[in-house]
């Protein structure tokens, strides 16, 4: 038959929803230790939110879904969510602002136009933001938080590109280039266009030094060497952008993360300022997330540091082990009850929830094999026949004396 | 046309009939026995040619880049440019608002308002420049009539003599255009179409024109108009009247009315004339527009068709725009139309037609909010709304299933093998304002004198 599915989307069936939640379990109780408390935004924004210089990249800005309202005559457009930093950063101005600390979570989708069928429409992710806090440590800690949630959901291996937003920056000032130059070429690093740096009429040894640059991968020691040979010992102006990228891939060595420091590793968002990550397992890119401090004072709140971290939960849905759903499962029983005893049969299926069992109704088509035990509701003496798996029978006069076969 | 006739003649494609007194809209190539033609409204062509309707167009390069630039996996490809028909699409502003530069656009605070047949690309402009907040209005037409007090912004196509006639300097150059031709990518590969494109497209006179990269432009001085205030702050009542084949029974209705008008119509393309009454400001625009322009609050008061009223007010249910006087001229029917050929004769013959398909049933018209809610009412199920700039009866029946048309009196229906199977409802001409309450007391005054002359006009007419 013909698939009448939104092109570029995706339908999660039972099994899937039940790796969808635990993860979601997983990562809200992650955030709930560490003090993070849960938002929501909807899924409606304003576009002119991620219009201005320092939000979306143009060729993000190119894909998302913005339309005119039902009362639009202004002109002026709505967008379905295309981020999740941005919207929360929002929240904080209108409602937040009080709070000089914010530690806020979020599990949400996102809607980016993608043509070549190779990620879906519709994006789901777990996100943490954590504002007011400008220090090396805030990094590290949504860092941990994540990598914390991966540990849970068994999912190893699992390694981190770190890059820089402000020594990029300070990099392409250090250069020479004007600071429309320097724009460009950002946003074409963001957009993942490396290779088409050389049309911006840059001459060549920029352009060398440039790719140079773009190109130093390492730990941290490696790295500031590489970039010394690379611009000779002076590397004034750039003291603050290397200091703050290595105290924060120090930190997160010291506690056991395997990390590798990437320049060229920035995706997607112009609103980054500082330090950035990317999180991999394989080749695959499983989150990322970084500084942006200038976001929300760009977006008319007062001068506040923030910095956000991401779980890509659609990517990470392929990656959940079967054993780790496995420990959420509860015991399962049928019941199946003759027409006369229904009303015994439902009454049984409510008491058997409150004590913590998973129990269904029968309704003529469930296979018994799919339960731990099936339940016989006779409506006379013996009221009820449990069958467990090995179609061993016991007999129960009342519903207490059923709790109690059970827990045997 | 006369240069693409002129262009099609020196191929030697022998399309007889492809003229500027064509009435019909069929063309066939003497030359070229597996060639057929149709004439379309330009703007319609790039969205023919990407549904597959047609392998191959040819039609100016701003309409290609307008849907280009907001669809660009579309099955649109442009073949080459045919070098005739140059001219160039311009961001262009009022000397009055004193924003010489890109640069001065990106500073100014609040809303950017930019007016053009061209929403895409003045969209894509917007976010190139990181504007931080603006609206584009989507226009029918005279989008060079907004700036400054309608708009800050109008994406136009013309020449810089051009625009400076109309009272407009260029802040940029947005995108050269001359004629090209354009072909459907999965014809291009599936079918051979080398001796037919190589008779037209002679390629040692192509030029490969500029990607739409924001450039300088040099500065002339334009023409000086009056202006009129650009809020409804002051006392100054904003009028909007329609250009067109409106012209002559507004301009009558108007004259009955006791309101006397200076150039209008105008044959130089005044679209700023001159009135005797006090306090009243006047813009020709195009009558498709001026709802949403009310509803904008560049104007106080327009005259329009209901037909357009109901498009925007379907499109926009909560806008505050009304009508406030029916004019009585004008009178058209929306109807709703298909081909002699199918067996349809009413609505709920079209929706037993429908439910029966399995391709979509496809709506052509200009009225797409009218043709969207036509459809959603009767359950026509799987359809699609091909928006249309004009001549939508040469549509039916290869490019379209359905049309939502207006007639007078639907002899060019019947002259295209066409049936009219529904009225949705008739139309005439009509003023139009918001229900909002004008605080002005002076302006309340002269606004309620201009729809009391109306009403007597109206009675003598």
């Amino acid at each position: 038959m013909r698939t009448q599915r939104c092109k570029g989307t995706r339908d999660l069936s039972p099994a899937e929803m039940a790796v969808f939640r635990l993860i979601e379990g997983v990562f809200r109780d992650a955030c709930l230790n560490w003090g993070y408390k849960e938002v929501r935004t909807p899924t409606l924004e304003y576009l002119h939110l991620f219009t201005s210089v320092g939000t979306l990249t143009p060729g993000m800005l190119g894909r998302v879904y913005s339309f005119l309202d039902w009362d639009g005559w202004s002109g002026e457009r709505v967008v379905l969510r295309p981020d999740g930093t941005i919207p929360v950063a929002r929240l904080y101005i209108d409602s937040l602002e009080k709070e000089k600390l914010a530690k806020l979570f979020y599990v949400a989708n996102t809607f980016i136009f993608e043509a070549t069928g190779e990620k879906t429409r519709e994006r789901w992710q777990c996100g943490a933001e954590l504002v007011g806090v400008s220090s090396p440590s805030a990094d590290v800690e949504l860092v941990m938080l994540v990598l914390e949630a991966l540990k849970r959901l068994q999912i190893d291996g699992v390694k981190l590109k770190l890059s820089h937003a402000g020594l990029i920056r300070a990099l392409l000032a250090r250069l020479g280039l004007s600071s429309e130059e320097q724009a460009k070429v950002f946003d074409r690093i963001l957009d993942g266009n490396i290779k088409e740096l050389s049309e911006l009429g840059l001459d060549r040894t920029e352009l060398e030094t440039l790719s140079a640059l773009l190109g130093l991968k390492g730990k941290a020691p490696t790295f500031v060497k590489g970039l010394k040979a690379l611009l000779a010992p002076d590397l004034a102006g750039l003291q603050p952008g290397i200091d703050d990228l290595v105290s924060v891939a120090q930190l997160l060595e010291s506690l056991g993360a395997d990390y590798q420091i990437d320049l060229a590793s920035v995706r997607d968002f112009e609103y980054y300022t500082g330090a950035i990550f990317k999180i991999f397992k394989g080749r695959d890119k499983i989150g990322g997330g970084g500084r942006y401090d200038a976001l929300i004072p760009l977006m008319g709140g007062r001068d506040t540091p923030a910095s956000g971290i991401a779980l890509y939960l659609d990517r990470l849905m392929g990656m959940v082990k079967p054993e780790a759903l496995d420990k959420v499962k509860a015991t399962r029983i049928l019941v199946r009850a003759r027409p006369e005893a229904a009303k015994e049969g439902f009454s049984l299926v409510a008491r058997l929830h409150e004590a913590g069992y998973k129990a269904e109704f029968y309704l003529g088509a469930q296979a018994a094999s799919g339960f731990d035990w099936t339940l016989d509701v006779q409506g006379k003496s013996p009221e009820f026949i449990l069958t467990d798996r090995a179609k061993k029978k016991f007999e129960a006069r009342t519903i207490n004396e059923v709790l109690k076969l059970l827990k045997r | 046309m006369a240069e693409t006739a002129a262009r099609l003649k020196e191929a030697g494609w022998g399309l007889e009939g492809y003229n500027a007194s064509a009435r019909l809209y069929r063309v066939k190539s003497q030359s070229y026995p597996r060639l057929s033609a149709k004439i379309f409204h330009e703007r319609d062509i790039p969205v023919q040619v990407s549904i597959g309707n047609y392998d191959l167009g040819i039609c100016g390069s701003d309409w290609l880049e307008e849907l280009m630039v907001k669809y660009p996996s579309s099955a649109l490809m442009k073949v080459g440019s045919l070098v005739y028909g140059e001219n160039a699409l311009y961001m262009a502003v009022s000397p009055a608002q004193m924003i010489p530069t890109v640069e001065a656009v990106r500073e100014r605070p609040g809303v950017v308002r930019i007016a053009s047949e061209y929403p895409n690309l003045a969209e894509r402009f917007a976010v190139n420049l990181r504007l931080r907040r603006f609206g584009v209005f989507p226009l029918w037409g005279a989008a060079e009539a907004y700036p400054p007090e309608s708009a800050d912004l109008a994406l136009v196509c013309g020449t810089e003599d051009a625009l400076a006639g109309c009272g407009l300097a260029p802040v940029s150059r947005v995108l050269t255009v001359s004629a090209c031709l354009i072909a459907n990518r999965n014809s291009w590969e599936a079918k051979d179409m080398k001796d037919i494109v190589a008779s037209i497209y002679d390629k040692t006179a192509a030029k490969e024109e500029a990607e739409p990269e924001i450039s300088r432009v040099s500065g002339r001085s334009p023409r000086k108009s009056k202006l009129f205030p650009p809020n409804g702050d002051g006392d100054t009542v904003r009028l909007a009247l329609p250009d067109g084949h409106q012209q002559s029974p507004t301009f009558e209705l108007l004259a009955k009315s006791g309101i006397g008008l200076d150039d209008y119509p105008s044959p130089t393309g005044n679209r700023r004339p001159a009135t005797d009454l006090d306090g009243v400001a006047i813009k020709v625009i195009r009558p498709q527009d001026m709802p949403l322009q009310v509803a904008s609050g560049n104007f106080d008061l327009a005259i329009t068709g209901r037909d357009w009223l109901r498009e925007h007010i379907y499109q926009f249910p909560t806008s505050p725009v009304k009508e406030l006087l029916d004019l009585g001229s004008g009178r058209v029917k929306i109807v709703a139309v298909v081909s002699n050929d199918i067996p349809v004769a009413d609505t709920a013959d079209l929706i037993k037609f429908s439910a029966g398909r399995t391709a979509p049933l496809r709506v052509a018209s200009e009225y797409i909010n009218i043709a969207d809610k036509y459809a959603r009412d009767n359950h026509l199920g799987l359809y699609r709304v091909v928006p249309t700039w004009g001549a939508t009866e040469a549509f039916l029946p290869g490019d379209a299933d359905l049309l939502i048309e207006n007639t007078e009196t639907g002899r060019t229906i019947a002259r295209h093998n066409l049936k009219i199977i529904d009225t949705l409802f008739e139309s005439t001409a009509c003023l139009i304002g918001t229900g909002r309450r004008v605080t002005n007391a002076v302006k309340r005054e002269r606004i309620d004198a201009i729809i009391r002359a109306l009403q007597t006009g109206v009675k003598l007419n």
